[in-house]
């Protein structure tokens, strides 16, 4: 799950300063949950631009915008509304605007600002949240990740800043540490805490090439070297 | 002497801070510096205090040397990552800097860059780790030195922390990790750091008792409503509230509490934070 917010309004129209004829792209995945994106999103932006005296040529809301490929098939029955438009305004997340980008010959604007959810995956966020850090240290922290629980990240242990068991960077915000400390303290492994991890491998967070090229993604090239369907 | 030296002898131990200064006029930092010369074993140089952008501490630490004073160069985790923290103790280490005070540092939204991006690749427990694999001759990432550094290595701990458990699992993982020396967050409640030492003792490293200088009662109702680990008892504030003389009475205090603790550890460490012209008073009241 990605989560999304619309940019301000102005900030959007600014974007758009000297172009009259827009194209509307939104999508089904996370970002009509967010409702940043979704159909009714897509109209009321319509709305907005056409109030502004923008002409929208048209609009497509596409299942994932993520999926390159499949972008590329949704927009196909689109393609001369696309190209009287001067851009596209894309109402996704970052992944979904530059995948639009890609298959596109225009300027891809997004409407949206991607926010940080700190490692949250899953629809429904609670407070556990993951870095993908590529190296799982849960077992030393009673199953509460230090780099994710803790606003600093730290493997030791606390550091002085925490009052009343809250983080001294928002008092809102539980201490990672404290809460360590608990439980493993209510699971009597308490020496758990004691143990010194080495210094965290930040190279195992960059993805592997492995995950970063996928096979679809090699067909995509392929397949684009073939039949650039907007290049 | 030097630090290490001071330690050794078995004498109680004082230690005192500075400040670097937002920006290249440091007049006030030598005359702060200068107040402490003679009086105390050893200053410590703030590195980028409450993340506030600052003169560096390195520097800091070159211009107390010059002038004759024991410097402690204090090092935070915030600001830089393995490679430039690793680099700077190399730093320290050729300017002749022994004594290095590892801490994790505040987060940055607390400072005046709360736009910055926060580091925090290494803690205090690893910096420290860091310090001793150097002195071995090779730096974290096995490679080899040429020439290696000796380090006087202190850190910090929070004897006033509730629960004060993990402070002291933390702790012992730091004297693990190479600590030698430790100064204390404030602490106003003797009771409790005797508390505490009962535990710490077992760790057979000194401990030097943090003393931060209460300016005025609303000063105190600052720190407990703002600064983590210290509290400051009402029957501090209240005495502060009702003293005609602020200033003697911030000094009486302070002298007071290193008295009471005196027993219980093996120094004090001052923070006067902009109070450095009467540590001189408090060193005399309290017969230092």
């Amino acid at each position: 799950m990605i989560i999304s917010e619309l940019k301000p309004f102005p900030e959007v129209l600014g974007y758009l300063e000297g172009e009259g004829k827009i194209f509307i792209v939104g999508c089904k995945g996370c970002a009509e949950v967010c409702q940043t994106g979704g159909e009714p999103q897509v109209l009321e932006m319509k709305q907005k631009l056409e109030q502004e005296g923008k002409t929208i040529t048209g609009y497509c809301v596409i299942d994932f915008l993520c999926d390159k490929a499949l972008v590329k098939i949704r927009l196909l029955p689109h393609e001369a509304e696309i190209e009287t438009a001067d851009s596209l305004l894309v109402m996704t997340c970052g992944i979904g605007v530059q995948a639009t980008a890609a298959v596109v010959n225009k300027l891809a604007h997004p409407a949206c600002n991607t926010i940080n959810v700190g490692g949250a995956r899953g629809e429904w966020r609670g407070s556990e949240r993951c870095l993908e850090c590529g190296d799982c240290i849960l077992d030393l922290t009673g199953g509460i990740c230090p780099l994710t629980a803790c606003a600093k990240g730290l493997l030791n242990g606390p550091c002085g800043g925490a009052k009343d068991g809250r983080c001294e960077v928002d008092p809102e915000r539980e201490c990672g540490w404290q809460l360590i400390y608990e439980r493993l303290k209510r699971l009597g492994q308490l020496d758990k805490m004691k143990a010194m991890p080495p210094p965290k491998d930040y190279s195992k967070m960059q993805p592997p090439k492995g995950i970063r090229s996928t096979i679809m993604w090699s067909l995509e090239q392929e397949e684009t070297k073939v039949s650039g369907i907007y290049e | 002497m030097n630090l290490r030296e001071a330690f050794k002898n078995g004498k109680f131990v004082v230690t005192a801070e500075v400040g670097p200064p937002k920006g290249v006029d440091v007049s006030e930092f030598l005359e702060n510096a200068e107040l402490l010369k003679g009086r105390v074993d050893a200053v410590n140089v703030t590195d980028q205090q409450s993340a506030v952008m600052r003169l560096g501490s390195l520097a800091g630490c070159h211009l107390l040397k010059e002038k004759g004073i024991e410097p402690v160069f204090q090092m935070t985790c915030r600001d830089r990552n393995r490679i430039a923290l690793q680099s700077d103790l190399l730093t320290a280490y050729v300017l002749g800097f022994e004594n290095v005070l590892c801490l994790t540092g505040d987060y940055v939204t607390l400072g005046d860059h709360p736009q910055a991006k926060p580091v925090f690749d290494l803690d205090s427990v690893s910096l420290l780790q860091a310090a001793r694999e150097l002195e071995q001759g090779r730096d974290l990432a096995s490679k080899e030195l040429k020439g290696a550094p000796k380090f006087f290595l202190g850190a910090c701990v929070t004897p006033g922390a509730d629960p004060v458990e993990p402070q002291l699992i933390k702790m012992e993982k730091k004297v693990k990790a190479g600590a030698q020396f430790f100064q204390t967050q404030a602490i106003y409640e003797p009771r409790k750091f005797e508390a505490f030492m009962r535990e710490a003792n077992k760790f057979g490293v000194p401990v030097l008792v943090g003393i931060v200088l209460i300016r005025s009662a609303a000063m105190a109702r600052f720190m407990n409503k703002n600064v983590a680990g210290i509290y400051v008892p009402d029957e501090l504030i209240n005495e502060m509230d009702k003293a005609e003389n602020k200033a003697q009475k911030s000094i009486e205090i302070a002298a007071r509490l290193i008295n009471e603790m005196r027993s219980m550890c093996q120094g004090a460490h001052i923070m006067a934070i902009g109070l450095e012209s009467r540590v001189p008073a408090v060193l005399d009241a309290a017969g230092l």
